[in-house]
């Protein structure tokens, strides 16, 4: 008794400690954390001071940074929030970095060396226009250097040491798009178009932002493209029919202008001419087809072509070397290298400049180019080259080699799956030899000292070095517990990688040929990837594959692209671009022979195609033709309508079908707007139905894999918080079956608005959302059960047969069900929901959240829970039934992210490990981070501190005590003969 | 501590907006309209009450306005701002690695302009001046507990060992007690049967024989 006693407490022991935590000493023995930046747009330089050699980037995902010129590492960053675009980026005073964001609203100075803001000004102007960052070398006033800012509509003047605007000038009146701004010592030239012919001048005092003259001239065509400034007073833009290029004198306040026929320049001027916004002194790059042109400016204002590029990638800015020298660079490709040059704008026969260099094919085209010089021990100028790759990359190179690259597409993560590493083949053992016994003790003996918080700072050291080494956990084979995985990962850029789940490391990339940018395909854009065949069983000798949806361009009308890659290689094995549109993609649960999965992509025009293409899938489909459903939403009618497929239809092929409309949820457009919706995950295992409830009562879970959560608003509360009024605004939830349309549940709360965030798992779905009365989050919990199996309780029914357990389970069987739910305050605003995976499904869950400080927090699900009670009794209390309180527990132990930030979290993928304790938890955004967590503790294997030198102390301890009390009894024994 | 309260009270920006400045230089008022919201965050030292860090010195300290709608960073010495925000309520929240923020309502009046009030969601408190301090620091890894004798009895290996001493030790001491015919008659039995039970050896069952 007094053991079950023992049994029992320990258990709930266990059970009472809700949260898994981490000691410290165990960062990065199953967790690894990348910091990326997004692909750059701008880059400034920082090389003038001895000491730290730094460039500063801004990127297409919002990040400010600073990076460490010699190895490409982050000195600081700074993730900006998603509607604060940068525009401009630039340093002044030598020790800011001054960024221009929010559409030239927002001008912020973050101190150079350390990355902190050093002020903030916000910029106030009523139009939108294009906004431009200027900070001349040699404007000041007072002492205080300016910068000059056009955003809004308005051109302002602020003083750059502490942001104050000293004076602004509103062009909103004048309807000028104002293009460039050109500045002298003490007046500011500001030019622009009205229109597309109309050409304006206006003259500004530097000093007060007066303005001092305005002219203008009416051009007798209409222009295209970008104005560039060639020189202080000329400037370039092509004519609207792109033959022409227009010279635009601004010399001495009098505007001329001058044009000159491309054809001129050269011969072959067959296709589009574009200007390239590189600025160079005296010249312009002018690409037509394939060829960059560098026309130069002669002093008599002539356009003489000085090089013909062909192949040409990108053409950098110029940069000054010396008091007379301006240099700039070019690269090109050919014969699988890239080249680049360096040269003198003003010396064209002289390189400055002339490497070769082999880039990795994966990383594409080289998008930008931005260099800068050093000098030599031998006081000739030496150049280093920050190139942006078609893949996101960036890539310094200097004296002919790569310096460093870093893998920055990775910071734009659209769709992850994950695939299994290969089996470990007899005979070709990875894993290096067995360290010797002594070793091994002697390791563990450092453990236990560890454990036993005896260490010493260096044995500490020790064991962390000691854990950090293991090279279990980076082998390329399948381990036992499968917590070795591959994350294969698609990147807004078209790339496609594969990180292993042990370090993070890149085991393939492939740039998809599919999604990079051709004459065929504008703007491709990178959909989801998908699982399409995981062999095992019978199709083992076949690799794993993925399948990367596509579509060439953002509109759904676009056609569709599809790439099958292998897995285990990062070879594409397949790609078709078909004429089909691509709006969903459906993964059936069907495998034919070679264990490749059935998918269904629904087109705009409402067809059906089955891939992959092959007879043996058309009969499998044919035989599950009745059992195909699948649903629509279209949020913009608040319309949701079930399909099923019809017939073949004939005028395209035989893999084409028709869909029928089975059932359609019209949502009162007056009173609601769908904002999300939520379907369970189709690959999650449950592992019972029933549910022993405290009383001993047996209660099921409906669950059904047709389920779909719904959440609409009112149409007012439909932005974010605080544009409505709690009077207002409203969330309607409902839970539909998406084979009937029939509605299990409908629950409205009222003075409650969205973002909704919701995650869908077994019976239950759990939603985050905003009360506009108490102004605080709130997260619900429902959870759906069967009525109609409910009476299952009577032992004599199941011994007369008499229980309907084994009925099939159908949506159309209709059974009653009922809801229990429960709402808590949560605290923080949440940017994604996603709940553990096991393998079995027999562990208890946890839902993750992630926050909006980017991190994820990890929340028991019997927090979760309708049943808790302000006062559970007895027995609710041992069946772990957590008093009820009104806000959610934050336990900063239970953050999975511990003391790391995923910046930019978007998306957290749970996946199951083979060891049920266990799901692995890829949570991406601007950083990538995964860990492995066991929401009940790691039941079903020794956690990695476990003390084996301990059991072996305890064991040997045991056999001594054995021997000594052998001995004793012996003797014992002998004395009591002798007696 | 009255002078320091002074001194930061001195320190502290009010809330106030700059509509007037804001109507004064917009060409169009209806388009720019929007208040100002100014607000400092402050995060204590562990040791005195009155001691400050310079928020500077916490890495990354965000300030989101209706969870994401805005987000800006912190000046040197705490201060943050909002500009152009509309009237109506707002929620303003501080993410701070290691520190655990209360969101703050923000309710910026229409009526009239320049009225600002904020209150602590989480307690519901009011606050007369836009400071926002941590709740509490969060401690995201566990303590390793210091070495004691009963952390080794409690593990598994202790509780082992525990038992084998009880077997050991205690053991003997009950089987004393046992009337010294009864233990003979038991030992027999054991000879007889050859393996010793541990029922056998218990005094109860040894009895009921």
């Amino acid at each position: 008794m007094a053991i079950r006693v023992f049994l029992i407490s320990l258990l709930f022991l266990s059970f009472t400690n809700l949260i898994s935590a981490l000691y410290e000493d165990q960062v990065g023995l199953m967790d690894w954390h990348q910091q990326y930046i997004g692909k750059v747009k701008h880059a400034v330089f920082h090389t003038q001071k001895t000491g730290r050699k730094r460039v500063l980037v801004s990127t297409e995902e919002n990040v400010v940074a600073s990076l460490d010129l010699r190895r490409g590492e982050i000195f600081w960053r700074h993730v900006l929030g998603t509607n604060d675009v940068v525009d401009g980026l630039d340093i002044a005073l030598g020790k800011y970095v001054i960024t221009l964001s929010s559409d030239g609203s927002i001008l912020r100075a973050w101190n150079l060396p350390d990355g902190q803001m050093v002020w903030e000004s916000s910029l106030q102007g009523s139009k939108a226009s294009k906004s431009i960052l200027n900070i001349p070398k040699n404007l000041k006033a007072d002492k205080d250097d300016l910068i000059l800012v056009f955003g809004k509509g308005c051109l302002h003047a602020v003083s750059s040491i502490d942001g104050e605007v000293l004076w602004r000038h509103d062009f909103v009146g004048e309807s000028i798009q104002v293009s460039h701004i050109i500045h002298s010592a003490d007046v500011i030239l500001v030019a622009g178009f009205v229109g597309s012919s109309e050409f304006y001048v206006y003259e500004l005092n530097a000093k007060n932002g007066e303005l001092l003259k305005n002219s203008h001239v009416a051009l007798p065509y209409g222009t295209f493209g970008e104005l560039l400034s060639v020189s202080s007073d000329v400037l370039v833009v092509l004519d609207d029919t792109r033959s022409n290029i227009v010279t635009i004198n601004l010399k001495n306040g009098e505007i001329s202008y001058n044009q000159k026929y491309i054809i001129d320049l050269i011969k072959d001027s067959s296709g589009q001419a574009v200007i390239l916004p590189s600025r160079l002194p005296g010249m312009f790059a002018l690409k037509v087809n394939s060829h960059v042109l560098i026309v130069k400016l002669t002093n008599e204002g002539e356009l003489v072509v000085v090089d013909k590029i062909n192949n040409a990638a990108a053409v950098s800015d110029a940069l000054s070397i010396s008091e007379d020298q301006q240099a700039f660079a070019f690269v090109h490709h050919g014969d699988n290298k890239i080249h680049i040059s360096v040269k003198d704008v003003n010396d064209w026969n002289g390189d400055l400049l002339k490497e070769s260099i082999v880039i990795d094919h994966q990383r594409g085209n080289i998008d930008k180019i931005f260099i800068n010089n050093y000098v030599r021990t031998d006081r000739s100028h030496g150049f280093r080259a920050l190139m942006v790759m078609e893949d996101h990359s960036l890539v310094l190179v200097q004296q002919g080699e790569i310096v460093w690259s870093r893998e920055d597409g990775l910071a734009s993560v659209v769709g992850v799956t994950t695939s299994e590493l290969p089996v470990e083949k007899e005979g070709v053992s990875v894993a290096k030899v067995e360290q010797n016994l002594f070793e091994w003790l002697k390791g563990h003996v450092l453990k236990l000292k560890g454990t036993l918080m005896i260490a010493s700072p260096d044995d500490v050291a020790a064991i962390q070095a000691m854990r950090l080494r293991s090279s279990e956990k980076s082998k390329m084979t399948r381990d036992h517990n499968g917590f070795r995985k591959m994350l294969i990962v698609l990147t807004r850029a078209g790339k496609v990688f594969a990180l292993h789940t042990g370090d993070g490391r890149v085991i393939w990339s492939i740039l998809l040929r599919t999604l990079r940018k051709s004459e065929v395909c504008e703007h491709p854009v990178g959909l989801n990837i998908y699982q399409w065949q995981v062999p095992h069983h019978h199709a083992l000798d076949e690799n794993p594959s993925v399948l990367v949806v596509g579509r060439c361009g953002p509109s759904l009308a676009a056609p569709a692209v599809l790439s099958f890659i292998d897995a285990y290689t990062g070879v594409e094995v397949n790609s078709l671009s078909h004429a089909h549109t691509v709006s969903q993609v459906i993964p059936l649960p069907y495998t034919d022979s070679t264990e490749q999965r059935l998918h269904l992509i629904i087109d705009v025009n409402q067809h059906a195609y089955l891939y992959p293409r092959t007879p043996e899938a058309l009969d499998i489909l044919k035989r599950e033709f009745s059992n195909v459903y699948w649903y629509s939403v279209e949020s913009d009618n608040g319309v949701i309508r079930g399909h099923a497929l019809k017939s073949n239809c004939k005028a395209v092929d035989e893999y084409c079908f028709d869909m029928r409309d089975l059932w359609s949820i019209v949502f009162p457009s007056e009173s609601e707007k769908i904002i999300a919706t939520v379907a369970r995950k189709s690959n999650e295992v449950v592992h019972t139905q029933a549910k022993v409830m405290t009383d001993y009562d047996v209660t099921y879970k409906y669950i059904s894999k047709n389920l779909l959560f719904v959440a609409n608003v009112a149409p007012k509360a439909n932005g974010e918080v605080g544009t409505a009024t709690p009077e207002e605004a409203w969330l309607v939830i409902y839970i539909i079956d998406t084979v009937t349309g029939r509605i299990l549940h409908r629950m409205t709360h009222h003075g409650c608005q969205g973002p909704v965030h919701a995650v869908f798992s077994e019976n239950w779905v759990v939603y985050h959302y905003f009360n506009l009365r108490a102004h605080r989050y709130e997260l619900s919990v429902v959870e759906v059960y069967d009525q109609s199996r409910a009476d299952n309780k009577d032992v004599w029914k199941f011994v007369l047969g008499m229980h309907n357990l084994t009925s099939p389970f159908s949506s159309y069987s209709r059974p009653e069900v009922t809801t229990k739910s429960q709402s808590y305050f949560f605290t923080h605003s949440v940017k994604t929901l996603e709940v553990t995976s096991t393998a079995k499904g027999i562990t208890s869950k946890q839902v993750l959240i992630g926050t909006i400080g980017d991190q994820v927090l990890a929340l028991d699900k019997r927090f979760l829970d309708p049943r808790r009670t302000l006062n559970p009794s007895q027995a609710e209390k041992e069946d772990g039934i957590i008093p009820l309180t009104d806000s959610l527990p934050i336990i900063s132990q239970s953050y999975i992210t511990h003391s790391l930030k995923v910046e930019g979290l978007r998306g957290i993928v749970t996946v199951p490990a083979k060891l049920e304790s266990t799901s692995l938890v890829f949570a991406y955004g601007v950083d990538l981070f995964f860990t492995q967590i066991a929401p009940s503790r790691t039941y079903d294997s020794l956690t990695e501190d476990f003390s084996y030198a301990l059991l072996l102390l305890t064991i040997v301890a045991l056999i001594a005590a054995i021997f000594v009390t052998w001995v004793l009894s012996e003797r014992k024994d002998l004395q009591e003969k002798w007696r | 501590m009255a002078s320091t309260m002074r001194f930061f009270k001195s320190l502290f920006l009010f809330l106030f907006s700059i509509s007037s400045f804001s109507f004064a230089h917009s060409a169009s008022p209806g388009s720019s309209e929007g208040y100002t919201i100014y607000g400092r965050v402050k995060i204590p030292t562990g040791s005195g009450a009155n001691e400050f860090i310079l928020p500077g010195k916490v890495s990354n300290v965000k300030v989101t306005l209706n969870g994401g709608q805005r987000v800006t960073f912190l000046r040197p010495d705490g201060y943050f701002s909002f500009h152009n925000v509309p009237a109506g309520t707002h929620l303003i929240e501080v993410a701070a690695l290691g520190y655990l923020f209360s969101p703050v309502r923000v309710d910026v009046s229409a009526r009239n302009p320049g009225k600002i009030q904020a209150a602590l969601t989480e307690t519901r408190r009011g606050l007369s001046e836009f400071v926002l301090e941590p709740l509490k620091g969060e401690q995201y890894y566990e303590i390793r507990e210091p070495f004691s004798i009963m952390s080794i009895v409690k593990s598994p290996m202790g509780l082992m060992m525990g038992f084998m001493l009880i077997v050991v030790f205690l053991m003997p001491k009950l089987m004393e007690n046992i009337d010294p015919e009864e233990m003979k008659r038991a030992q027999e039995e054991m000879r007889n049967q050859g393996v010793p039970s541990l029922a056998s050896l218990l005094p109860g069952a040894a009895r009921s024989n």
